[in-house]
């Protein structure tokens, strides 16, 4: 019991040990009603999400979203005619759509990144893609300092960034391993094996592990990072999707082809139909659920809770020169000294 | 800036959605809820040009909504709750019938000094939901003889959680996600039975509350008033609120799934409710209820009390909503009037718009420059001090000075005045010796030639010397 006194203020309450009850002997309260009411509130809001593809153009990279959200979402580059200038610099394009499903409203954005890679001089062509980045969170920073602040912030930060991997076979390249140095620090990063039907097996199995251990050995934490896994189950569930599957080897169509009496999707070949949803022929299948269907909700909150947060913090501490860990108002306007600075009196 | 802004090459797509996420609007809400198969193609262009694009198949996203709620419910879920009203009322015993239990606590005393707040916090448990519930109550509200600062307290004490938060909130390294919320949710009124109207204690508690968080009215020991009565009360009641201006809790009436018996409940409102922690065994089954000589009231007969609404009202629909609003609404309020209070601003005069960043920055310069000011003022005054004295000092030095020099130009002048008798006195000699050399030359030359002219001469010259 912690009585609070009314002089000179009441502290916050600090409570000293919650008793623990358990009211299913007790007869039913409701409280689990909550989760509906929650569930309910959500899906009238709404969901964001912002998803990043960079890779080098060719790549299979707007296919690959399409495929992923089975509609048309991002510009496919191979419809670009051949008078269309190749951009000198990479640009950031960012198109929204909404879409839904069984009640749930998704505003998706797809950020492309084209010209990424593909220049002859490639030094810092991740700038304009970080760049791109911190703005966002710069963005998002400034609604939520404000007094009158909105109800709802629109939510523009990228919540995942697909990076293309190159089918070579061989290892990771050094502006692969560049890339996700630098941007894996601000967001998080899933690398991807793009066109992965020009692999063997076993060279995809051979491929995957050498890109591992590069990974590793460079210190690139890509998501889902160790060090933010909660519990036992988070753990052992990610660590398996670490160790085993990613980078998830993809191939991405929207064209349907007829297989067996039913309609897939994938893409037709003289030596056979490779099907994109079947787990034999390539890990779409695997992506596509980790994505959306299993971690959706947590890139969004490690990005809100994590980088957003990191970001916040190294602006304040930069702007401000405040110490960390100190509060903004803790250091604002002491009052006045009533006495003056002493001096020969 | 716009998103998709890039360097040279200005081509790029427009961003076409760039209201907050309410802005799509894509059709009714009944519409939605009953088409619930997968790849709804709706087909409309929303109003701020956001695509709404058809799915060609099963894409999985509708798992969304579980994925939060998942991860809520493994962090668990807070709701805190204060109860106002006098002593005896039953705050405590409508606490334990509404969530079944028996919280600790002893009946007060009417002899408190000052109205004071207990708080205490348990964890329940429900199926696999954890909450972590706070009851807050009053302590020795309404028994003083001078009731005027009665509502401070709690006034206090609520606006000391919203600091809290905006304290962690304004941190730069804070960790809001795995923050203890111990923001007032909802606010539970209790009204004495009188059958009359509310007391003027009352309004003023409420009048005053009413902006810092959701207020239920509620009628406590309404056994003690017969049916007529409770609605004569009950249109009284809401006639002095609406009068007075005093805003209570609404349930919503936007989501159509509970508009319906929201909007019924709210006619109800305030609920006349019955607290009992007994059970007396009616009919077959062992209820809660309260036994009279004339009679059983039960507890959980909607014919005999509104504690049923309540509860419905309270957790199993509108607990969500509670916990937004206080945070949408109240918090941001208080968290607007104190930065503006502290002196920040959104935007300056010149309407240039001020970040928080910014305006504390330049807070903090004004401060460091009054310091400075101050400092400088300081030193001006030493510095006038010093100069005065010097000049007294420079005076005096210069006066003597001037003694000084006086004194040696009468010396001078005494010393020339010497020099020149002097002088003047060297020349006689001088002369006088001249001419007695020449006398004596000439007596020698005299002598030797020996002639009284030279004599008579010299006499003469001699006599003219003299002259």
């Amino acid at each position: 019991m912690s009585e609070l006194v009314p002089e000179p203020r009441p502290k916050p309450a600090v409570p000293m040990k919650p008793m623990s009850i358990n009211s299913n002997l007790l007869g039913y309260i409701g409280i689990d009603t909550i989760i509906e009411q929650m569930r309910k509130k959500t899906m009238k809001t709404g969901f964001d999400f912002n998803i990043m593809v960079v890779g080098q153009s060719g790549l299979g990279k707007s296919t690959l979203v399409n495929t992923l959200f089975k509609s048309q979402v991002s510009r496919k580059a191979s419809s670009w005619n051949r008078e269309e200038k190749i951009p000198k610099t990479v640009e950031i394009k960012a198109i929204g759509h909404v879409i839904e499903e069984g009640g749930v409203k998704m505003k998706l954005t797809v950020i492309d990144t084209p010209g990424f890679g593909d220049q002859i001089n490639n030094e810092n062509c991740w700038e304009p893609i970080e760049k791109y980045i911190n703005e966002q969170y710069e963005k998002f920073l400034k609604e939520e300092v404000n007094i009158a602040r909105k109800k709802r912030i629109p939510d523009t930060r990228v919540h995942c960034c697909l990076y293309f991997i190159s089918p070579t076979g061989h290892s990771l390249r050094p502006l692969d391993l560049e890339f996700m140095k630098h941007l894996s620090k601000v967001v998080n990063i899933i690398p991807v094996i793009a066109k992965a039907d020009t692999m063997t097996l076993e060279e995809k199995s051979e491929f995957k592990q050498r890109v591992r251990k590069e990974l590793e050995v460079n210190g690139i934490e890509f998501y889902p990072q160790k060090e933010f896994d909660e519990d036992l189950e988070d753990k052992t569930e990610n660590d398996k999707i670490r160790q085993e599957s990613m980078p998830f080897a993809v191939v991405g169509s929207d064209k349907e082809y007829q297989v067996n009496g039913k309609r897939v999707l994938g893409r037709k070949t003289p030596w056979g139909i490779i099907e994109v949803e079947n787990l034999n022929h390539c890990e779409f299948a695997l992506l596509r659920d980790f994505v959306i269907r299993t971690h959706l909700q947590d890139l969004k909150e490690v990005t809100h809770n994590i980088h957003y947060e990191t970001y916040r913090a190294k602006r304040l501490n930069d702007n401000g020169g405040l110490p960390p860990g100190e509060g903004l108002l803790g250091t604002v306007l002491p009052p006045v000294p009533a006495t003056p600075c002493p001096t020969a009196e | 800036m716009a998103i998709g802004a890039s360097e040279p090459s200005g081509s790029l797509a427009p961003w076409p959605c760039r209201a907050p996420a309410h802005g799509c609007p894509l059709g009714p809400g009944t519409a939605q809820a009953k088409r619930r198969r997968a790849g709804v193609s709706l087909g409309q262009k929303a109003g701020e040009g956001c695509r709404t694009v058809p799915l060609a198949g099963h894409v999985g996203f509708d798992s969304l909504p579980d994925q939060l709620v998942n991860k809520s419910v493994s962090q668990g879920f807070c709701f805190n709750i204060l109860c106002v009203g006098e002593t005896g009322l039953g705050k405590s015993t409508l606490m334990d019938t509404l969530f079944n239990t028996k919280f600790e606590g002893e009946p007060a005393t009417h002899t408190q000094p000052g109205v004071q707040l207990r708080s205490n916090t348990y964890d329940l448990q429900e199926s696999n939901v954890g909450l972590k519930l706070t009851i807050v109550s009053t302590v020795g509200f309404g028994d003083q003889i001078n009731k005027e600062d009665s509502y401070k307290p709690i006034v206090e004490f609520i606006d000391a959680q919203f600091e809290a938060y905006l304290q962690e909130e304004l941190k730069i390294r804070r960790v809001l996600h795995t923050y203890h919320d111990s923001r007032i949710h909802v606010c539970l009124y209790f009204i004495a039975p009188t059958g009359h109207s509310l007391k003027s204690l009352d309004l003023v508690t409420m009048k005053k509350l009413d902006s810092k968080v959701n207020i239920i009215p509620i009628i406590a020991k309404a056994d003690a008033i017969s049916k007529s009565e409770l609605t004569k009360f009950k249109i009284k009641i809401t006639s002095e609120l609406v009068s007075n201006g005093v805003q209570i809790y609404q349930f919503p009436t936007d989501d159509e799934s509970v508009a319906e018996i929201n909007g019924t409940m709210n006619a109800h409102l305030p609920f006349a409710v019955i607290g009992s922690t007994e059970e007396l065994k009616i009919g077959n089954k062992m209820m809660r209820a309260r036994q009279y000589p004339w009679g059983t009231v039960q507890v959980e007969n909607e014919a005999h009390c509104d504690f049923v609404k309540l509860r419905e009202m309270l957790i199993r629909v509108n607990m969500e909503d509670l916990r937004e609003q206080t945070h949408t609404r109240h918090y941001e309020l208080y968290r607007r009037c104190k930065l503006e209070e502290m002196g920040f601003k959104d935007t300056d005069p010149d309407s240039k718009p001020f970040s928080l960043q910014e305006t504390y920055e330049a807070k903090r310069n004004e401060f460091l420059g009054e310091l400075q000011k101050k400092e400088e003022e300081m030193r001006q005054m030493f510095v006038q001090r010093v100069k005065e004295k010097e000049a007294e000092l420079k005076e005096a030095e210069k006066e003597l000075h001037e003694k000084f020099d006086r004194l040696k130009k009468l010396h001078q002048d005494e010393k020339k005045k010497l020099e020149d008798k002097k002088k003047s006195l060297d020349d006689e000699v001088n002369a006088f010796k001249q001419r007695k050399t020449a006398a004596e030359l000439l007596q020698s030359q005299g002598s030797q030639a020996g002639g009284s002219q030279t004599l008579k001469r010299d006499k003469e010259k001699k006599n003219l010397g003299f002259l």
